[in-house]
């Protein structure tokens, strides 16, 4: 008898894909659901396999915690949610009284150098300090180094969600990554206006504004950078920056 | 007959049946009640924030329908979603890398090493290195690397792997942390949780900055935007994924959702029930290696992708949603089984309820179905996972598959006497009276058969007569014909 010939040699990325093809073959129970809104998302596929319209976030919206209804109860949510998450919420009149704010917190704190990017809301900012200014934006890069000697970043924010009192950064328009989470202090500087109500919002927009390519990095900071890991206890400024200050404007 | 430890990809020598080795921890952990106590009060703020948090849910239970829906649709079509997650990565300029076990993986990540020139590592939480024994094999090859997040950090010093999945160092008293670090860091003792954070901080810093390669996890791909998204608290994976070189993030294929409305739901819901928050510090989505415009970010992004098993338990319809698992810790949380025998009995990557169900899975059924066995099937598990998983009932299936694979001798034996007996009442009545006069003869001897069950519990005092015999005459006195 001849030897049957090996069969060729397959990528580790064609086994995986067939092994799920292979498993998928015998379906699943649809998960037992409560709700019947939650019920008519499961709807039969034309091939026979029960298939599921995942639930629009609108559907969810509902049940998950309030980001309120009207820019007014937005904004009272996400200033309540701040204060919870040991951040340190300031509403302002206007960009000037955020500066002059911030310049003060310099003097008093003594800081030698501050952070910050290139921003209508930012570089005001920045131009009031009675201290040193490093700048991390543009295509040319920065030193690591000397942003890791700043007190402070200063950064605006792509949106803020009143439903979890998070600042959504991002890579493209907040200075890149390291800004908002190497100096030991953020400063955060928005528009009232930028508060939307819930976590699917905020990525919506920023889906929108993507226009089909993301920025390399989206993040949501929920308060000051914080650990339990010894004893279960609340410490704040484990890595991340130990106080967060966010002025509202307007 | 004997099997040893069978994960055949551990490096580590083979020290005894993982059976024998979880029933010696179990009893020793049961008796140590400091042990007990500890846990149980590290434990009480989470529940209080749980609840706390959950009662901020307008209604939590559909909620809880929401997110199973959403991880049910993902993992039932997981042939159409990942190679679509894939696609959008690759566009984005990530690298993607598959690896059917755990050897692949770690060759994989190892050659990348060598590839990157890595001199400094640094690492942020991941369970899936922790399955593939990734340090272990890094240091082999000679490549240092340091876990940044603090949980982690503390029990890389201690030489143990992590004690829980989401708190990795809770077992941990504040002054065995003072000492560890006094002995590898030089500071001073500190009784201070506050104190010895900042102690790791300053030390860190360091470290992110030097860093050429940083490693990640990964909670969920986005198959939608070709997004990672890495859920956090303390900002070492922000600090890991931005200023290193080159980033790479270790995930399983299971962890992939559709889209960014099915993440707004899940990433609330996985804060809520695995640490009682609104939502964790940061939760970040990485689509890539630094853009053009960008200021800073790794040059190179990899994402290596791991099955390990998955595929079996996908391919297993009923047990099929413990893939839907998000890894929020909550099922450990309040199981009392995990609270009696702490963290290390599992002898797992994943302990608690969710590795007693997954682990016959990943590393054979015949070693680990003892695991399902460790359950008094009180059904808290499944109560307080987010997305819904059958658990306990899971635990129920490992137990039947156990029994048609290779059922024991002894239990057979002692279901065909029950048979019999339970066929003929007058068996069934002698055995029961000889059952109830030989009960303290029983507790006096102590037969092996008995030794380790009477080890930690007492035999109840037999009761004069049988129940058959006490429903006869309580029927006669209250009905007297």
């Amino acid at each position: 008898m001849i030897a049957p010939a090996s069969p060729p040699p397959t990528s580790a990325r064609d086994t995986i894909l067939a092994r799920i093809r292979e498993a998928l073959r015998v379906p699943a129970p649809v998960p037992h659901v409560r709700s019947h809104s939650a019920e008519q998302a499961v709807t039969p596929k034309a091939g026979g396999l029960p298939a599921l319209t995942v639930l629009p976030a609108e559907v969810a919206k509902p049940w998950l915690p309030d980001g309120g209804d009207t820019p007014a109860e937005r904004l009272r949510i996400f200033m309540e949610n701040l204060e919870k998450l040991r951040a340190v919420p300031r509403r302002v009149p206007n960009l000037q009284s955020a500066a002059e704010a911030i310049a003060s917190l310099a003097k008093e704190r003594d800081w030698r150098r501050v952070a910050g990017h290139a921003h209508p809301l930012v570089e005001p900012v920045l131009a009031n300090l009675p201290c040193g200014v490093e700048r991390v934006d543009g295509p040319a890069g920065f030193d690591k180094n000397a942003l890791e000697a700043c007190d402070a970043g200063i950064t605006a924010c792509d949106a803020a969600v009143a439903q979890t009192g998070a600042i959504l950064v991002s890579s493209r328009t907040c200075g890149g990554r390291g800004l908002s989470i190497l100096p030991h202090v953020h400063i955060v500087v928005l528009r009232a206006d930028q508060v939307v109500a819930t976590v699917g919002d905020a990525l919506h927009a920023a889906r929108e504004r993507a226009a089909g390519r993301m920025p390399s990095m989206l993040s949501f900071i929920t308060g000051p950078s914080r650990t339990g890991d010894i004893e279960r206890i609340l410490v704040l400024g484990a890595h991340g920056p130990k106080e967060l200050f966010v002025f509202l404007v307007g | 007959m004997t099997q040893l430890l069978p994960h055949p990809e551990t490096d580590y020598p083979v020290v005894m049946l993982a059976k024998t080795q979880f029933l010696k921890d179990a009893a020793a952990h049961v008796r140590d009640s400091g042990h007990r106590a500890f846990v149980r009060k590290a434990l009480g703020g989470y529940y209080t924030n749980r609840d706390l948090q959950k009662a901020r849910y307008r209604d939590w239970e559909h909620a809880r329908d929401a997110a199973s829906l959403a991880k049910w649709s993902a993992v039932n079509r997981l042939d159409e979603l990942l190679p679509r997650f894939v696609a959008n990565f690759e566009a984005n300029g990530g690298q993607v890398h598959w690896a059917r076990d755990a050897h692949e993986a770690r060759t994989i990540i190892l050659d990348l090493l060598r590839a990157a020139k890595a001199k400094a590592i640094i690492k942020s939480k991941c369970m899936t290195s922790e399955e593939i024994h990734l340090n272990a094999a890094m240091e082999k090859d000679g490549y240092g690397v340091v876990e940044s997040d603090l949980g982690e950090f503390i029990q890389q010093l201690r030489g143990e792997p992590p004690y829980h999945f989401v708190f990795p160092c809770m077992h941990v008293r504040r002054d065995e942390i003072s000492d560890l670090f006094g002995r590898h860091l030089g500071s001073a003792p500190t009784d201070s949780p506050e104190e010895l954070t900042m102690i790791a901080r300053r030390h860190m810093r360091r470290l992110y900055v030097d860093a050429d390669v940083g490693i990640t996890g990964a909670n969920f791909l986005v198959a939608e935007t070709g997004q990672i998204s890495i859920t956090e608290n303390e900002g070492n994976a922000r600090l890991t994924a931005a200023l290193p070189r080159v980033h790479i993030s270790i995930s399983g294929i299971e962890k992939v959702v559709e889209n960014l409305d099915d993440l707004s739901v899940l990433l609330p819901m996985l804060a809520t029930a695995g640490a009682g928050q609104p939502m964790t510090c940061y939760n970040t989505l990485y689509s890539g290696p630094r853009q053009p415009g960008e200021c800073d970010g790794p040059e190179e992004m990899h994402l290596v992708l791991l099955d390990n098993q998955r595929t079996a338990i996908l391919a297993d319809p009923e047990q099929r949603d413990s893939l839907h698992c998000i890894r929020c810790g909550a099922c450990l949380n309040v199981c009392p089984i995990f609270k009696n025998v702490g963290g290390f009995t599992y002898g797992t990557t994943y302990q608690g309820p969710i590795g007693s169900v997954i682990t016959p899975h990943l590393r054979g059924l015949a070693d680990w179905n003892h695991l399902s066995g460790a359950s008094s099937l009180c059904g808290a598990c499944t109560d307080a996972c987010p997305v819904r998983i059958d658990i306990h009932h899971h635990l129920l299936h490992n137990r039947r598959n156990a029994a048609r694979t290779a059922p024991s001798r002894l239990e057979r034996l002692g279901h065909r006497l029950f048979v019999v007996a339970a066929r003929r009442p007058w068996l069934f009545a002698a055995g029961g009276a000889m059952f109830r006069r030989s009960l303290g003869l029983l507790k006096a001897l102590r037969p092996p058969l008995l030794k380790d069950w009477l080890a930690s519990r007492d035999l109840p005092a037999a009761p004069a007569s049988s129940f058959r015999g006490q429903w006869a005459a309580r029927s006669r006195t209250r009905h007297p014909d």
